[in-house]
């Protein structure tokens, strides 16, 4: 049971800002990512949730009880880092119940407690091994459980999944979030695999370049990135951008490209500068005859199920999301049609999403 | 005009067969993908083919000349590898100009000079032109290693996984730009991968290989859609093919159909569906989301449109039309009901 709060927390390393103006609530139970590229803050966020290190301005609460400042053992929270290191020498039942055995916890207890977990993590079979002799998937399963038997707050994991391999990556994930399910402890989780980031996360907060964008659950952040980092950060292919060079009034519902208007949600506030991005999904963009913007087809990437159509325009490389029955070559000439619902304007200037129907 | 042909081509290392009896054609202007895992016989091929190795038994045709024993300079391909092979110590430019500068070629230095400022464009390298070839980004280095082979014009391209030692994005924006270079250039090109991405992507047809075996070679459509085997059907598509045992969907079928096997967006989750199921796991990619279910104890992946309502533990039924379903034997092997 945790709710850990984060407020105007910031954090320097000399003249580098890692961290600045970053708020953000993680409920209690939830599983929460902190994504982003290398470099964002995501790790430092982490490390001073952990206390690992002390921001240099802001407050961290955990249950309400202020903890900036209290040493990393002085809070009741468990660290899973990106290598799950073990004891080699001992074997699986010791290295799960040694984190009560230097608490001093009486024996009989901690088989008791080993035994529950290891029942969990489906180790109770391999109980007795020597964990050299494990396979990697089981390893990473005794080291989880080490973490786990302390019953902590809250667990921070800072890429557990980021050395394995694609194919065991996805089954850990699957693993995890099954263990998050049955003992519902809060949990952060930090990652720079969007993928991973929308399969695992009950909530996703984006960072870039220090600051925190935004937290929203998976969905949300997928169809109303609030900026435009985070409309190109998540979704494979990227969100697709188009330069609009006019302002954007509030009460308005449509745009000038292209000589022609483009529909879009009716915006609720006045865009900052003359310049801002149109911001499109690209399974929201149909590939016909003619339609609002017109242009060359590049590529045709066939998926499967769907394929991508990468449409060169005046207004740059566009990528349209299509079901297999659509059938355009390298060469051709097609119009784009655009879901206007699903259309966001982000300023030009701070490139955050102006308020609108869509984006209320 | 340039048109590979294979015959019957065998090659043993020791006591493993690393190709059997391997035969089919690469058209004029073809973009064939070999795809299959590691020991397949992928990069065995490819070296047959650049006369690398020498087959046990079969036939090498390139434009209908037989060049089985003709060695690597006499057949005029173009390989390019997975670990980008520039020289270290020459200038971007002068790797590109390398090739053209043999005496068999008799080019000027201003033929070359046109040549190669071409090709450099239509990489996105023309400004790296006066880089060391050490000082260039992974994706640099081998879009030059890639350029190298184009400046030479061959009869053919054989590629070894040339994407696959950068980071994803790149790999993504590298496989876009190689497909419409070879559309526009109209080259013959023999590409392997273990990536069926990369295959879907790029193909004309997909070759799959099974242990030195062409299975089945045909278009990414087809190899999607109408599979001859369980194993070319789990080559393809990510969230993976269901394949189930025949009960499960109690269906009166024919006694040999063992198995049958559906595309995870071909299930539904459906109150009014003939399967039981109780969902395992949700994940929800954004434009689609990932189920997982669980029908008395077979695992069914279901790819659906994000936001239903079903959780974790509910109890469901499951639906697959069955013109959606495919059959197979109890080797495996694809009926045709």
């Amino acid at each position: 049971m945790a709710e850990i709060v984060i407020e105007d927390l910031k954090k320097e390393f000399g003249d580098f800002v890692a961290v600045t103006n970053s708020n953000l609530t993680i409920r209690d139970g939830d599983f929460f990512v902190l994504l982003g590229p290398s470099g964002c803050g995501k790790t430092t966020t982490l490390r001073m949730i952990a206390g690992l290190e002390f921001p240099t301005y802001g407050k961290i609460f955990l249950d309400a009880e202020d903890v900036t400042f209290l040493r990393a053992s002085e809070r009741d929270i468990a660290f899973v880092f990106q290598m799950f290191a073990l004891y080699p020498h001992m074997n699986v039942e010791k290295n799960i119940g040694f984190p009560l055995k230097t608490q001093g916890v009486k024996k009989s207890e901690i088989s008791k407690s080993v035994l529950e977990v290891a029942k969990l993590l489906h180790l109770d079979k391999v109980l007795k091994s020597n964990v050299s002799a494990l396979s990697g998937g089981d390893k990473q399963r005794v080291a989880l459980g080490r973490a786990i038997i302390r019953r902590p707050k809250a667990f921070l994991m800072d890429e557990p999944l980021g050395s394995l391999d694609a194919e065991f990556r996805e089954l850990m994930c699957f693993e995890l979030k099954k263990m998050h399910n049955d003992i519902n402890a809060t949990t952060v989780y930090v990652t720079h695999d969007q993928n991973e980031a929308m399969a695992m996360g009950d909530r996703i907060g984006i960072m870039d370049k220090g600051v925190m964008l935004q937290a929203d659950d998976p969905l949300t952040i997928y169809n109303k990135p609030r900026a435009k980092f985070v409309g190109s950060f998540i979704g494979s292919p990227a969100m697709n951008f188009i330069d609009i060079h006019s302002f954007v009034k509030k009460g308005s519902s449509a745009v000038k490209i292209d000589g022609s208007q483009l529909a879009i949600p009716e915006c609720h506030e006045d865009s900052h500068i003359d310049f801002n991005y149109l911001g499109i999904r690209p399974e929201n963009i149909n590939i016909v005859d003619s339609g609002d913007i017109s242009g060359s087809v590049y590529g045709v990437e066939y998926l499967g199920a769907n394929k991508i159509i990468t449409v060169d325009t005046e207004f740059g490389r566009i990528k349209a999301r299509v079901p297999s029955s659509v059938h355009s070559k390298i060469g051709d000439n097609v119009g784009l049609e655009f879901d206007s619902n699903s259309i966001i304007i982000f300023n030009g200037d701070d490139e955050m999403a102006i308020k609108s129907q869509l984006m209320n | 005009m340039s048109e590979i042909k294979i015959e019957n081509i065998s090659k043993k290392f020791e006591d493993t067969d690393a190709v059997s009896n391997l035969s089919f054609t690469i058209k004029d202007g073809e973009f064939v993908v070999l795809l299959g895992p590691t020991g397949a016989g992928k990069t065995t091929t490819l070296r047959l083919i650049a006369g690398l190795e020498e087959p046990d038994e079969g036939k090498i045709f390139i434009n209908n000349e037989d060049v089985t024993a003709s060695p690597p300079a006499q057949r005029d391909v173009a390989f390019v590898f997975q670990q980008y092979s520039l020289y270290p110590n020459f200038t971007v430019y002068n790797n590109l100009a390398f090739p053209l500068k043999s005496p068999l070629r008799s080019l000027s230095k201003e033929q070359i000079d046109e040549i190669v400022r071409d090709i450099a464009k239509t990489l996105h390298i023309e400004d790296k032109l006066k880089n060391k070839a050490t000082h260039l980004s992974g994706g640099e280095m081998q879009r030059v290693a890639i350029g190298r082979a184009l400046v030479r014009e061959p009869n053919i391209f054989l590629m070894d996984e040339p994407l696959s030692s950068l980071d994803a994005k790149l790999r993504e924006e590298l496989r876009l730009e190689l497909k419409n270079i070879q559309v526009q250039l109209g080259a013959t090109l023999l590409y392997v991968t273990h990536d069926h991405i990369e295959a879907t992507t790029m193909a004309d047809r997909i070759g799959v290989l099974k242990e030195g075996e062409l299975i089945q070679i045909d278009p990414p459509e087809k190899i999607y859609n109408d599979p001859n085997s369980v194993y070319v059907a789990t080559r393809l598509g990510s969230p993976k093919i269901n394949v189930v045992p025949s009960k499960l969907l109690q269906m009166n079928l024919p006694a040999q159909v063992e198995y049958v096997a559906f595309r995870p967006e071909n299930v539904s989750l459906d109150p009014e569906g003939t399967v039981d199921a109780r969902i395992e796991t949700r994940q929800n990619l954004g434009v689609e989301e990932i189920v997982t279910v669980n029908c008395m104890g077979e695992i069914v992946r279901a790819v659906i449109k994000p936001g239903s309502l079903a959780r974790s533990g509910d109890n469901m039924k499951i639906a697959v039309k069955k013109r959606n379903m495919l059959f197979f034997d109890n080797e495996s092997q694809r009926v045709y009901l």
